[in-house]
């Protein structure tokens, strides 16, 4: 093939830099902003294709350039020729292995646009990483290798795009320069595509043969190469694309409310970025989830008040009426207000090497609202390559499935599909505080409109009174074979004897009624916590002092039961007896079985037992006897 | 302050070409076409509002370039009418250019917030300073300058003016950056940042830095500070001043702290910065470049990337700046 000289990029004005400065700025003041990602398969050119729009719209420069073609020598995969991928691909241990291992954030502007580019990896294991670029893009670059055709990596990153509500697809069929522009080449690989684009949703997109490395149809069409192409050239493409906070501008208003600004008592406004619709002094307005309304009084900036404000801009509103609105609320057009729920089914990507855990308890993090959520066992996983639905009991790091999400207060909320902004959660670990998964909202669950709860006529505080006693619920925690039922027996046996009504639940006799169906895997034990936690807190509500004598190893699951209950009647009480200790006691032989392998998943062997940070009560079993401990606690729970 | 020879064409440039937002044409069901500015202002607005609720004590980090004056803008219009509810934070080499402690001051002072400068103490008792002592001078006073400074008032978030089209490792960080309890930030374990939710809960000891600015460009800050009419360090304005050749580098003599060499006499020339760091570490270039619309104009003609005229990048071979942000520099 004979080598072209690149085209001469249609969107460098170094004419008008240099002849009216004044002109230019003004030109480029009034630029739109489109965000876009790619994706593509390792080493489909993505870093290449990206290298090359920098390096077209002048964003290299001389000291960059000289940088890049004594690196193009060194480490460079092109031969002599300039490695473009070299400018893309950052931090050095991924220099070292040659892959793009995160998501790089690139910047280039043309005479209409400014883009923000995410770069995001093709490689399998990395799906946390598309998924984080493709959140805040508008439009998806797909790179296939002419030579290849559709991969499997291909149905990934579309699915994934479309999965996180990208309107505008593109296909970029690159490398054409190998496989000498041959027109049937790109059509059946359009045809390919187009299959199964329609099987998984897709409406619409757009196909472009390109050489991201000698430059055909990125900024001109058709390049001399493809004169049988028709379409557009990839930035022309670009930069007349519809921007997705332009069509938010349609809905009807939602604000989240981020903070409260009271500078003094004269002034109270409610900041946040306009997620959707627009917004006018005068305007009536509904504060969900309350429900109380009033009308905007004026829109506060620095600059001046304005006479309106719409999707994407950070305002300040004040309203007529002095009504309860605070962080976590969204302000909402008064006759169009979103929903409230604590009950969906939503989509889930999972990100942490720690997989889902049903039942456990993290921090939903939606606009500005942060609630505590559970998700159920999923319903199925997708397999992103096959798009089948397959049986799954968790999700692992990189899986995609869809669950339940139940939350411990109703959330303001609308389908992903129609806000991105109020239908996209993450979801957080409450003990290591990293985000684990990133969730779409699909609909709210008719049971949580339609489950009440049933008002009673006598009430918890009449149950305690009749016994003339505190309800509480003393969860002793501690390892197999600590002393926990022997301290716990001898601790209801003295307050029985003091005419207290008490309740013993011990962890085995539980086993062998209500949670025979409970195995030992970790979300079986949180399953067997959580169905504990319940019935001791209908007991405490019937009065009674409930003593519980359970393993409990995991701290994310009694700071759950601690939640389910009034202030001040959760007790947790760890009996400390070092391990070493526990397991020469050995009372019921387990330890020995754990050793030897017959018993999977028991605590301290190869199960995690965490420690309370603060328990109410803590029994050292090294420094007093059973009869000692439980006068302690019977002490502190009478006295 | 002596008024800034750029004010003239700013204003003409904004007055021309108005930045701010005009209300809608009559017609309220008119699509508002926000332009790249607009919405990188409203992003900034909203990653600060986001610190503010969440974080417990936070702080801006100010340097009195320009990126730290566009910052400080923002935080205005972010917490209108209350002045931003946090302090500013300048962590002092003692090495500034005079031009830079001045307007520092001012700007504190006008933005109604608390300034707090810290001057690591070591390095003050050491006479650390950057003739006698390279790489040490930014070492101490910088980089260890801040950590010391983050601990002693036990601030748990702090605002950078970093972006990321500085420098190819800045590309990949988060716009909420978690450091560990002795400030370390591990690249291969930072949390993903999806749609605009930033999770900014940590342990007791860890610290976040925020960068509001990582979406903007070298470009974008100027034509901000033009439409904004922001006022930056004349410095990056050209004017004459005395100037002696060093290692390839043309450094201003700010003061007479700066040790001449034998027969060596400080020339006149007309100079401006493109950053502003240490004075004797800051490399000027000769221009005559001494507008707003003129700067910009020779910046995009030039062939020389912004931070070409600081030495601190090219320590420790291309993977300088890497290097640094692991060891605790902003």
């Amino acid at each position: 093939m004979a080598d072209q000289a690149s085209p001469e990029p249609a969107y460098v004005t170094d004419a008008l830099i240099a002849e009216d400065i004044e002109a230019y700025l003004a030109l480029h003041q009034h630029k739109g902003l489109l965000r876009f990602i790619t994706c593509g398969s390792v080493d489909d050119g993505k870093s290449t294709l990206i290298g090359r729009l920098l390096y077209d719209s002048k964003m290299i420069f001389e000291d960059q350039l000289a940088a890049l073609e004594a690196d193009s020598k060194r480490v460079g995969t092109q031969g002599q020729e300039i490695d473009f991928a070299l400018l893309v691909d950052g931090l050095a241990a991924e220099r070292e292995q040659g892959i793009t291992i995160d998501v790089a954030y690139r910047f280039f502007s043309t005479e209409k646009r400014k883009f923000i580019v995410a770069d995001t990896p093709g490689h399998e294991q990395y799906t946390r990483n598309m998924v984080t670029g493709a959140s805040t893009a508008d439009l998806a670059v797909i790179l296939i290798d002419a030579r290849k055709g559709v991969l499997v990596q291909t149905r990934r990153h579309s699915y994934l795009a479309h999965l996180l509500g990208i309107r505008h697809l593109v296909l970029a069929v690159n490398k054409m320069d190998l496989v000498d522009y041959d027109q049937a080449t790109f059509d059946k690989i359009v045809e390919d595509y187009g299959h199964f684009a329609r099987s998984i949703g897709i409406e619409a997109f757009t196909a472009i043969p390109i050489s991201g490395f000698k430059g055909d149809n990125i900024t001109q069409a058709p390049s001399a190469n493809t004169p049988w192409y028709g379409g557009s050239s990839l930035i022309h493409h670009l930069e007349t694309v519809e921007i997705a906070n332009e069509a938010d501008q349609a809905g009807p208003l939602r604000l989240a409310v981020q903070w409260v600004n009271r500078p003094n008592l004269d002034f109270r406004g409610f900041a946040g970025l306009i997620a959707e619709g627009t917004v006018k002094p005068g305007d009536a307005v509904r504060v969900v989830p309350s429900g109380k309304t009033s009308t905007v009084a004026r829109i506060v900036t620095l600059d001046g008040d304005l006479d309106e404000a719409v999707a994407g801009q950070s305002v300040t509103l004040t309203l007529a009426d002095e009504i309860d609105c605070s962080r976590g609320d969204v302000i909402a057009a008064a006759d169009a207000p979103p929903e409230a729920a604590d009950q969906f089914e939503a989509a889930l990507v999972w990100m942490s090497d720690e997989p889902l855990i049903p039942g456990r308890g993290y921090w939903l993090k939606l606009a500005t609202q942060t609630v505590n959520a559970t998700v159920h066992e999923p319903k199925y996983e997708v397999n992103v390559n096959t798009m089948e639905h397959l049986a799954v009991k968790t999700l692992a790091l990189n899986a995609i499935g869809v669950a339940e999400v139940t939350t411990d207060k109703p959330i303001v909320f609308e389908p992903y599909e129609t806000s991105r902004q109020l239908g996209g959660f993450i979801l957080v670990d409450k003990l290591t505080n990293a985000t684990v998964a990133a969730g779409m909202i699909h609909f709210s669950l008719r049971r949580a409109q339609n489950v009440h709860w049933q008002a009673l006529e006598i009430s918890r505080e009449q149950h305690a009174r009749l016994k003339n006693q505190k309800p509480a619920v003393l969860w002793f925690t501690g390892l197999s074979g600590s002393g926990k039922s022997t301290i716990a027996n001898l601790v209801e046996k003295k307050l029985h004897r003091m005419n207290r009504h008490t309740f013993l639940l011990d962890g085995d006799n539980v086993r062998h009624g209500l949670n025979k169906d409970l195995g030992f895997t970790e979300a079986d034990r949180i399953e067997n916590i959580r169905r504990v936690g319940e019935v001791a807190k209908l007991m405490a509500d019937a009065g009674l002092i409930v003593i519980t004598a359970f393993i409990s190893p995991f701290r994310a699951e009694r700071e759950m039961v601690r939640k389910m209950l009034p202030e001040g009647e959760f007790v947790e009480v760890h009996i400390d007896t070092p391990l070493a200790l526990a397991e020469a006691r050995d009372v019921k032989g387990l330890y020995k079985k754990a050793r030897a392998g017959e018993l999977k998943n028991f605590t301290g062997i190869d199960s995690p037992y965490q420690e309370p940070e603060r328990p109410e009560i803590r029994i050292d079993t090294t420094a007093m006897t059973p009869e000692q401990a439980a006068d302690l606690i019977v002490d502190k729970v009478v006295g | 302050m002596v008024a800034l020879p750029r004010l003239a064409s700013a204003k003409k440039i904004s007055a021309r070409f108005p930045l701010r937002f005009t209300a809608a044409m009559g017609n309220s069901l008119a699509m508002q076409r926000l332009t790249h500015l607009q919405r990188l202002e409203a992003e900034s607005i909203h990653i600060m509002r986001e610190v503010v609720a969440e974080a417990s004590n936070p702080v801006m980090l100010y340097s009195v370039g320009k990126d730290s004056a566009v910052m400080l803008h923002l935080a205005k219009k972010a917490f209108y009418p209350a002045p931003p509810p946090f302090p500013l934070l300048h962590v002092d080499t003692t090495w500034k250019f005079r031009d830079m402690y001045a307007l520092r001051d001012k700007a504190a002072k006008d933005a109604g917030m608390e300034l707090l400068v810290y001057q690591n103490p070591e390095a003050k008792e050491r006479g650390i300073n950057p003739f006698d002592h390279g790489p040490l001078h930014t070492d101490m006073w910088k980089t260890e300058g801040l950590k010391q400074a983050l601990d002693q008032y036990g601030f748990d978030a702090a605002f950078g003016g970093a972006r990321r089209d500085e420098e190819k490792s800045r590309a990949k960080e988060r716009i909420f950056s978690f450091r560990t309890n002795s400030h370390g930030w591990d690249p291969k374990n930072q949390r993903p940042e999806l749609w605009n939710l930033y999770n900014a809960r940590k342990a007791k000891g860890e610290s976040i830095r925020v960068f509001p600015l990582s979406n903007w460009t070298e470009l974008d800050i100027w034509q901000y500070i033009m439409a904004e009419n922001i006022e930056i360090v004349p410095l990056y304005m050209a004017a004459k001043r005395p100037t002696v050749e060093r290692d390839g580098l043309l450094l201003m003599v700010d003061d007479d702290r700066f040790p001449l060499e034998p027969g060596e006499e400080p020339v006149m020339r007309s100079i401006r910065f493109r950053t502003l760091g240490c004075y004797p570490l800051t490399g000027a270039i000769e221009s005559e470049a001494a507008t707003l619309p003129e700067v910009v104009q020779e910046m995009l003609l030039t062939t020389t990337s912004e931070r070409q005229g600081r030495a601190i990048d090219k320590d420790a071979g291309g993977a300088g700046m890497e290097k640094k942000k692991q060891e605790g520099y902003f």
